[in-house]
């Protein structure tokens, strides 16, 4: 390794191992903590490294924030926290911070041999998530990875705010975490989890959720735990007791299960009529959280049909994007996290179409290519800021993905939803005239559905594309979930799909085969999904596309059609906890969304 | 001389650096981290540091010698020199540096200057301090002794 001596030299990056996969050091949270730590005080710098390296963390240190800020881009999973100085030369450390906080959001903990309370402040305001003062001692360092742990739990969290309590203990979903989050969790909960767990579920319900208390938090399992319990019962003879006794969940109510049922209700019939909501697809960018990834599952359903529907206007993806994304806390984009990598990266080939779901995970860079395909309706503006909301999202996918989210096909699902147009920009054909390929050949049933007007408009559509367009929609999956996505009722309780895998939990629902057209999912193109459109035409698609119009295609009414159509922000955005980011109140939609995602 | 008798000599020597307050703590958690893989991180830090605190002290100079002295750029090297002369544990540096910014703030030249030379004393006297110590500390490893830990009950 080096390092310059001078200061205000070139800048110099050393890593202090090579870089190891994340999940190389999941046993041993929080060993292998990836570090990267910037300060022009070469003195400092070395010590910190070895400190750090003490620690067993890996480190990378830099000299210069610009060389900082570089190999972040490049190795956007790369890093789990990051230490800056706050005076440095070419930089300011809190303006790197909030370049972090955009592009990458990782946590970012601040060091400096000033104490002012001011400065302090200032790294309080600009989001740091600690403030160390120099000289920094190694005691201090031993625990910055709590730091990595809290971020994920309040992603997960946030994910779940729009109507969900979150449970403390998803233990399995966080086992998925490919880093240090399920280690932590595993080291830390493991045992006390299983006890703990009602205990916190009842706790989190006072304190994590955001909206009343004692709201339970219907997280991915519990809600499959309640699907397996209706379907035992049938739909029909469901009534709550039954379905709280089946359960067999300490802490839940009746009364809790009587009100997520009637969601469930109205999602199955949302479900049957084949509407595809993409309206708020935002909630898809705002969640990134890779606690999604169960969910993502079925919000990549949801996402697909929307996508297919092809109803999402660009702008409305654009502005998804934009809604999702540049929060530095914020989930930068639900579609992302949820998004199985392999659909992320999707984004990035715009040769990959839709089904190509490759992990690349590293390709940010090629974010931009989200936004070809974009709708032609599109403006260059547009397309511009698309173009940057998807590399954000790319981003941000990126990050997301890193967290060991729940990585799988459901994620990409979600991203699905883009519709197609979304899709186009995530694959980022380069060329917008893609996007009417992609229209047409999504539009298409949609169209002879009267949809036409609608979908050439596309002016209407809000963030939802965002959000699609972050997920490769190559998973495509089949649109018909989205049917769900009109009840408004579903204030964001997420009806996870029973079966995980993707799209073909879906085929497994009896109740809608018919959407389980869907199958789309992982092929390589979204044509496929188009078949589910024929379907879905002849389900009342005109409730969808009334609903779409009024959510997404007409850009003025945007906003107003959205508030007034909660239920399709909703089932579209699939993604519960939508960031708070969101535009058009689409919050509430991420939410729904996830209930979309449901396929049953 | 016998290793045992330069031990000893460094061990009071060490001591007597902190006692009269030109190391802290710090300069011992240093000490702790080393090890075999790095046994001379030590010494490379403080090189490090020596290095690095001429270049600052230069520009200090030069800065505090232009006819219109920019503050700003003034406080900016001290608080470096601040940062890093306190990470090492040379507390008596870093005092002088929080005295110097003082100064600083208020566009006191004069009192700019006195700091400056302050500095540059506790500075040269730290670097000469621990240069004896590190000498003592090659002595020992020749002949084929180890380091004694020192075990300062701060």
């Amino acid at each position: 390794m080096n390092f310059s001596s001078g200061r205000g030299s070139m800048p110099i990056t050393s890593s202090s191992a090579a870089w190891k996969p994340a999940d190389a050091a999941t046993d041993q949270f929080p060993a292998g903590l990836r570090v990267l730590v910037v300060d022009d005080d070469p003195t400092c710098l070395m010590i910190l490294e070895k400190m750090l390296r003490t620690c067993l963390y890996e480190v990378t240190k830099c000299n210069r924030a610009e060389t900082a800020l570089s190999v972040l881009r490049e190795n956007k999973n790369g890093f789990d926290i990051v230490i800056s100085d706050v005076h440095m030369p070419d930089m300011d450390g809190f303006k790197l911070l909030e370049h972090i906080g955009l592009e990458m959001d990782l946590p970012v903990i601040m060091m400096s041999a000033d104490d002012g309370k001011h400065v302090v402040m200032k790294g309080v305001t600009h989001g740091a998530c600690d403030y160390l003062i120099k000289p920094v001692r190694i005691e201090a360092l031993k625990n910055i990875w709590q730091h990595v742990v809290r971020k994920r739990k309040n992603e997960w969290k946030d994910f779940e705010q729009s109507g969900s309590v979150e449970e403390v203990d998803r233990q399995p979903k966080q086992s998925e975490d490919a880093d240090y989050s399920s280690s932590a969790n595993e080291g830390n909960w493991r045992g006390s989890k299983k006890r703990k767990d009602d205990e916190e579920e009842t706790d989190e319900r006072d304190d994590t959720s955001t909206l009343k208390k004692a709201r339970v938090v219907w997280s991915v399992e519990l809600h499959q735990q309640f699907v397996v319990a209706v379907n035992q019962l049938g739909i029909d003879k469901a009534v709550p007791k039954k379905i709280l006794e089946l359960m067999n969940v300490p802490g839940l109510t009746r009364e809790n299960v009587a009100s997520h049922l009637q969601k469930y209700r109205l999602y199955l019939r949302r479900l049957s009529g084949v509407s595809l909501h993409q309206s708020n697809l935002n909630p898809f960018i705002s969640t990134q959280d890779a606690a999604f990834g169960p969910l993502s599952s079925l919000n990549g359903l949801d996402l697909q049909a929307l996508a297919a529907t092809g109803q999402l206007p660009s702008q409305g993806l654009a502005r998804q994007q934009a809604a999702g994304l540049g929060r530095p806390t914020a989930k930068s984009s639900i579609p992302m996290t949820l998004v199985d990598q392999r659909n992320i990266f999707s984004f990035e080939n715009p040769k990959l179409r839709f089904g190509e779901g490759q992990q690349q995970h590293t390709n940010n860079k090629q974010q931009i290519n989200l936004l070809h395909g974009i709708p032609t309706n599109m403006d260059p503006k547009q397309l511009a800021s698309l173009q940057q909301t998807a590399q954000s999202i790319g981003n941000m996918n990126m990050q997301v993905a890193s967290h060991g989210a729940q990585n799988n096909q459901n994620n990409s699902l979600v991203m699905q939803m883009g519709q197609p147009q979304s899709r186009g920009l995530i694959l980022g054909d380069s060329t917008v005239s893609h996007t009417p390929r992609l229209l047409s050949s999504v539009g298409q049933p949609i169209l002879s559905n009267g949809m036409a007007s609608s979908v050439a408009s596309r002016d209407g559509i809000p963030e939802h594309i965002g959000a699609l367009g972050c997920n490769p929609i190559s998973q495509a999956s089949s649109m018909p979930n989205f049917p769900m996505n009109h009840t408004s009722d579903l204030p964001g309780n997420s009806f996870p799909l029973e079966s995980t895998p993707g799209v073909s939990s879906f085929a497994s629902k009896g109740a809608y085969q018919e959407d389980v057209s869907l199958e789309i999912i992982g092929s390589g193109g979204f044509v496929p999904s188009y078949d589910i459109f024929d379907d879905l035409n002849q389900h009342k698609p005109q409730n969808w596309e009334l609903q779409n119009v009024g959510m997404t295609f007409e850009a003025p009414q945007h906003s107003s059609s959205l508030q007034g159509n909660p239920d399709l922000a909703q089932s579209v955005l699939v993604q519960q906890g939508f960031p708070s980011g969101q535009k058009n109140g689409h919050n509430r939609s991420a939410g729904v969304v996830s209930k979309a995602m449901f396929s049953a | 001389m016998e290793v045992v008798q330069i031990q000893r000599t460094l061990m009071d020597y060490t001591k007597s650096l902190f006692m009269e307050g030109l190391l802290d703590s710090q300069f011992l958690q240093l000490q702790q981290l080393q090890d075999e893989s790095n046994p001379d991180f030590v010494v490379e830090v403080v090189s490090l540091f020596f290095d690095d605190s001429e270049k600052l002290l230069n520009e200090l100079t030069i800065a505090l010698d232009q006819p219109s002295v920019d503050f700003k750029k003034v406080d900016s090297y001290v608080h470096q020199l601040k940062g890093s002369s306190s990470s090492i544990g040379a507390q008596r540096v870093k005092n002088a540096c929080v005295a110097f910014r003082n100064f600083c703030q208020v566009q006191n030249i004069e009192g700019c200057l006195t700091c400056l030379q302050q500095v540059k004393q506790e500075y040269y006297l730290v670097k000469n301090k621990l240069e004896t110590l590190f000498r003592l500390e090659q002595q020992i490893v020749t002949s084929g002794g180890s380091i004694p830990m020192i075990e300062m009950g701060f």
